[in-house]
């Protein structure tokens, strides 16, 4: 079985937001990047995928050189190949067609990407990447089996969760679920030696338009201090919600 | 050329958020000057929608329909946007619309933008506001293709009576084969979803032990609320991963978020910042939820809890 696993390049989770060049680009100053946790979910059960069923695992990113530390880590985990598209990430769709690409080239049998970016929280990549390359597809997927070339998933849904059969080939959106936190891997010195060896290719992106541009971002607006109420006046805290918030 | 809106039911029932996406199609096609469609699947009363703006419904009524199957869905929308010759197409921002969004978009060539909070600020370019990195930001994005789909954040228009009616019409689309097959569905029926409440109450590891969780039970009981946790709380098993809200678990984006116990971790707050009010109960008062907050309590959960409890009784017991 290939496996080809998604990799955003993303702000750690404690990151401060902050813009530039007239609030139309994000302020990378001082910011730390990681893999996508809903991405690192889904590598880590692909790396189970290797060990138990002697799957091959490929990482992807679409982007500059600047993200390639985030596909090493990735290496250093276990995968075996990483593939960079050389150009910049610019919306859902054009990250889709890229990938449809390398997929296609790749003859992936398994796609897993995380269900969203905590940068830009589309959602929108591993469906339409699905949709491109005629792949089936299941989204917040909190468990996956493989047994030849059929699939079994459960997808969390609002309030529960569904149970799924599928087949090969097929697109998973992870998340935490998928694997436990306590299952991710965190690189030992030897991973990183190793990941400095394997093979990090370059290629060359398409031709695409975006079809969405961002034009401008903006911070919510600063916040009233709190109201405190005393713990003893729990009746002003029921009056307030009722009256001034409205919300009971 | 109208605008077309995707209204979700459960057992024939609209769910809120219908009704909402629905508001919010009205407005998207008054700016344009053009008039509303809805389409349904199995839903009953399906020209109840007209009250909130829609002149027209699409209802596709079919057994093999009876669970949600993202590509059939897609599929329907599709030809239902085709049909109407659709520039805009409206979703929510439930998993099952976010599920079958991009499939649809790939289909349509239309550009999709999720997690849209407000009425676009122009329609040429056709440009939406939307949240950007878990809700710490918005982005301004402009949709360039000719059919543009826009996934509704719930809870951020707000649904607006119209007082139109709507006709219905039967619906047929061919629906193509899935390869991907439900086997079972583990749902709790009697309790209010994260995604669909209105008031959500959230318990953090200041309640100490998973045997706690009574009093949020009821308080959650007494307010009609769903129950939610902090990351810690599912990390250490005392509350199903479901539940966890913030960053990498759940977005919440209801009226009312009752924190308590929950310090305010950046990535806790991020994921419930779309909420309308926040209220923090927490013993430490320099917890940092208390900067996020619109109303705090500095007090002991198990005090204050079940005298919030008490007091709600009293107060449903008086304006019931």
């Amino acid at each position: 079985m290939k496996i080809l696993v998604c990799i955003s390049h993303v702000p750690d989770t404690t990151s401060k937001i902050n813009f530039t060049d007239g609030d139309t680009k994000f302020d990378t100053n001082g910011v730390q990047f990681v893999i996508n946790p809903n991405d690192e979910f889904g590598l880590t059960r692909a790396m189970w995928f290797k060990e138990k069923q002697d799957a091959s695992v490929d990482v992807v990113n679409v982007g500059g050189a600047e993200t390639e530390p985030t596909l090493r880590k990735a290496l250093a985990i276990g995968a075996d190949t990483a593939i960079r598209v050389n150009t910049e990430a610019t919306d859902g769709f054009s990250v889709a067609k890229q990938l449809a690409k390398v997929v296609n080239d790749g003859g992936y049998d398994l796609v897993i990407a995380g269900r969203e970016s905590i940068d830009y929280n589309g959602g929108m990549v591993p469906g339409m990447l699905a949709a491109m390359t005629g792949a089936n597809f299941v989204t917040n997927c909190i468990s996956l089996e493989i047994d030849g070339t059929s699939a079994k998933a459960v997808r969390e849904i609002d309030g529960g969760k569904e149970t799924v059969s599928t087949s090969l080939p097929l697109v998973i959106a992870g998340q935490k679920g998928i694997v436990e936190e306590s299952d991710l891997r965190i690189p030992n010195m030897r991973g990183i030696m190793m990941a400095r060896k394997k093979p990090l290719n370059v290629v060359e992106p398409i031709d695409v338009t975006s079809e969405t541009t961002t034009a401008s971002f903006e911070k919510p607006a600063p916040k009233g201090a709190v109201k405190l109420v005393d713990a003893d006046n729990i009746d002003e805290l029921v009056n307030l919600l009722h009256n001034e918030a409205k919300v009971i | 050329m109208s605008v077309l809106v995707y209204t979700e039911s459960e057992n024939g029932k609209f769910k809120k958020a219908a009704f909402e996406v629905v508001s919010y199609a009205k407005a998207v096609a008054d700016q344009m000057g053009t008039t509303v469609t809805a389409v349904t699947v199995n839903a009953d009363d399906s020209d109840s929608l007209g009250a909130y703006g829609a002149s027209k419904v699409l209802s596709v009524k079919d057994e093999s329909l009876s669970k949600f199957d993202a590509k059939k869905y897609a599929a329907i929308i599709e030809q239902a946007a085709k049909n109407e010759s659709a520039k805009v197409v409206v979703l929510s921002s439930s998993a099952d619309s976010k599920y079958l969004a991009p499939l649809l978009a790939v289909g349509l060539d239309a550009g999709y933008v999720s997690n849209v909070v407000d009425a676009p600020s122009s329609t040429s370019p056709f440009t939406v506001k939307r949240t950007a990195f878990t809700n710490k930001a918005f982005a301004n994005t402009e949709i360039n293709t000719d059919v543009k789909i826009v996934g509704l954040s719930n809870n951020s228009f707000g649904i607006v009576e119209a007082g139109g009616s709507a006709s219905v019409e039967d619906f047929s689309p061919s629906i193509p084969d899935s390869g991907v097959s439900v086997e079972s569905v583990d749902k709790a029926t009697d309790k209010v979803s994260i995604a669909d409440a209105e008031v959500v109450v959230s318990g953090g590891r200041g309640l100490k032990g998973p045997e706690n969780w009574g009093m949020i039970e009821e308080l959650a009981d007494v307010l009609g609320a769903a129950t939610a946790c902090s990351k810690p709380v599912s990390d250490l098993g005392w509350r199903p991963h479901g539940e966890h809200v913030g960053q990498t678990g759940k977005p919440v984006a209801s009226n009312l978020y009752i924190a308590i116990g929950i310090s305010g971790a950046i990535q806790h707050l991020a994921g419930i910042n779309a909420s309308k009010v926040k209220v923090v109960i927490n013993t430490d008062p320099e917890a940092p939820f208390f900067k996020a907050a619109d109303y705090g309590v500095v007090g002991d959960a198990f005090e204050v809890v079940p005298t919030l409890i008490e007091k709600l009784k009293a107060f449903k017991a008086q304006n019931a």
